[in-house]
């Protein structure tokens, strides 16, 4: 470790072009929550640190259009502890809520919680719930992407060489909607998930939901969007008889790994009850704003 | 190669430090600088030991670089207690016994007051969760909830 070099570069250009000249050498420093500890086990070594929290545009959040955008190395606290961010975006606070005790949660960020790719990164389901778009910066400019896009199984991203990604945008969004993110733990804190479900509904003026979006985590090598399992809500009024469907979707959806945590069976009954109890806790959000 | 030039605060105290890039913040502050009341847990984040605040957050100093606390204010728990007297906190895990090891206790008194600076009066489950993120292996953490409630109550003269 001793020959490796840090950078704190101050604009994203500048963070560009230093992953450019390294290589495939350099590993982009945020939180370091993940990183760190890759490090220290010796599976990873790096020769190059760039640490992103000097560059404005990846450490502030932002009002935009009615929606919200935030840096990819804000910390997951100062994500917690915004007022407007928290009241406008429920659901996703959930899932930052469960990344790590506090002492984690002031340094872990959710660009990184999203580009360590582990299946069971508790504030993914909530965003692709929710509907976020990366903003990626690379050799070859700018480009948006659907959260759910960037997870290509454990510990790998669709993200190309050199590529950084930049902030995370959730979109305006309409009156009666709600979020929520529901994980299984054994314990209460400081535990991974065995199953993490994340809804985001809408409803309309009579009370029907029309609109929706379920996703789950820690039960495929990456986040599943399982449209069947929205498809079950819109047109119902979130009624048993649609939870049931939602239910039943989001079990079949489920492609897990048997470990420690859980079994495949367990996993996949386990999906259902989640998916299950995130849409009811959305519902009364919905009907609440 | 050069090692990285950093210049912060820790305790209050100007502080220049040479450190590799590896080098955590809790191995400067141990090695460099010689605090060594900022124990190793497991190095990895998970048990606490080694809690600082860092611009009055409440962090793992085994998980942030020492070279990333340039231009930061660094709290450890040698600038907890005012020369002899020990912070309320210190006295009231003294007085409850709520300790044995000692070994997570400075973190366990670091995250203590990062909670009580957030929430003067907080409920038993609130410590609990304050505390979550710091293991003790020994005490159990009765004492250790029992110690802070108390606390608590004395700083805010109730």
């Amino acid at each position: 470790m001793s020959e490796m070099r840090y950078e704190a570069p101050k604009t994203l250009e500048a963070a560009v072009a230093l992953l450019a000249g390294a290589n495939g050498r350099a590993k982009v420093l945020a939180g370091g929550t993940d990183l760190l500890i890759q490090m220290r086990s010796g599976r990873m070594e790096p020769a190059l640190l760039v640490d992103i929290k000097g560059i404005p545009e990846m450490m502030s959040i932002v009002a935009e259009n009615g929606g919200y955008r935030f840096g990819a190395a804000v910390s997951s606290m100062d994500l917690i502890e915004h007022k407007e961010f928290a009241k406008a975006w429920p659901g996703v606070v959930d899932g930052i809520k469960y990344i790590g005790s506090l002492q984690v949660k002031a340094r872990a960020s959710v660009g990184g919680n999203l580009c360590n790719a582990s299946p069971a990164a508790d504030s993914v389901p909530a965003l692709i719930a929710a509907g976020a778009v990366a903003n990626i910066v690379g050799p070859k400019g700018r480009r948006e992407v659907p959260v759910e896009q960037i997870p290509a199984g454990p510990g790998k991203t669709s993200l190309a060489p050199g590529e950084i990604v930049a902030s995370l945008r959730l979109p305006r969004r309409p009156a009666h909607s709600g979020d929520a993110y529901l994980r299984f733990t054994p314990r209460t804190e400081m535990d991974i998930a065995v199953v993490g479900a994340g809804v985001n509904l809408t409803l309309d003026d009579k009370g029907i939901c029309k609109q929706a979006r379920v996703c789950l985590g820690a039960v495929a090598d990456r986040a599943v969007l399982v449209p069947e399992a929205a498809a079950a809500l819109v047109g119902t009024r979130v009624d048993d008889a649609a939870l049931k469907r939602l239910s039943a979707a989001a079990s079949a959806a489920c492609r897990p790994i048997d470990d420690k945590r859980g079994t495949k069976e367990y996993r996949i009954k386990v999906a259902g009850v989640m998916a299950r109890r995130a849409a009811e806790k959305a519902l009364e959000r919905a009907r609440n704003n | 190669m050069a090692k990285n030039r950093v210049t912060a605060k820790v305790n209050g105290d100007s502080v220049e430090f040479l450190c590799e890039t590896g080098q955590t913040l809790l191995e400067v502050l141990r090695d460099e600088l010689r605090l060594t009341g900022t124990k190793e847990g497991c190095g990895t984040g998970d048990c606490g030991a080694c809690s600082v605040t860092v611009d009055g957050r409440l962090m793992c100093s085994c998980l942030m670089l020492g070279v990333e606390a340039e231009g930061k204010s660094i709290q450890t728990i040698e600038g907890m207690a005012t020369g002899e007297k020990l912070h309320p906190l210190q006295q009231k895990f003294l007085e409850h016994a709520a300790l044995q090891c000692g070994v997570c206790t400075p973190g366990m008194l670091i995250a203590a007051r990062s909670l009580l600076e957030r929430n003067p009066d907080p409920t038993e489950q609130e410590v609990r969760d304050g505390l979550a993120g710091n293991l003790c292996r020994c005490t159990g953490y009765h004492k250790i909830v029992e110690a802070v409630l108390d606390a608590a109550r004395e700083m805010r003269g109730a």
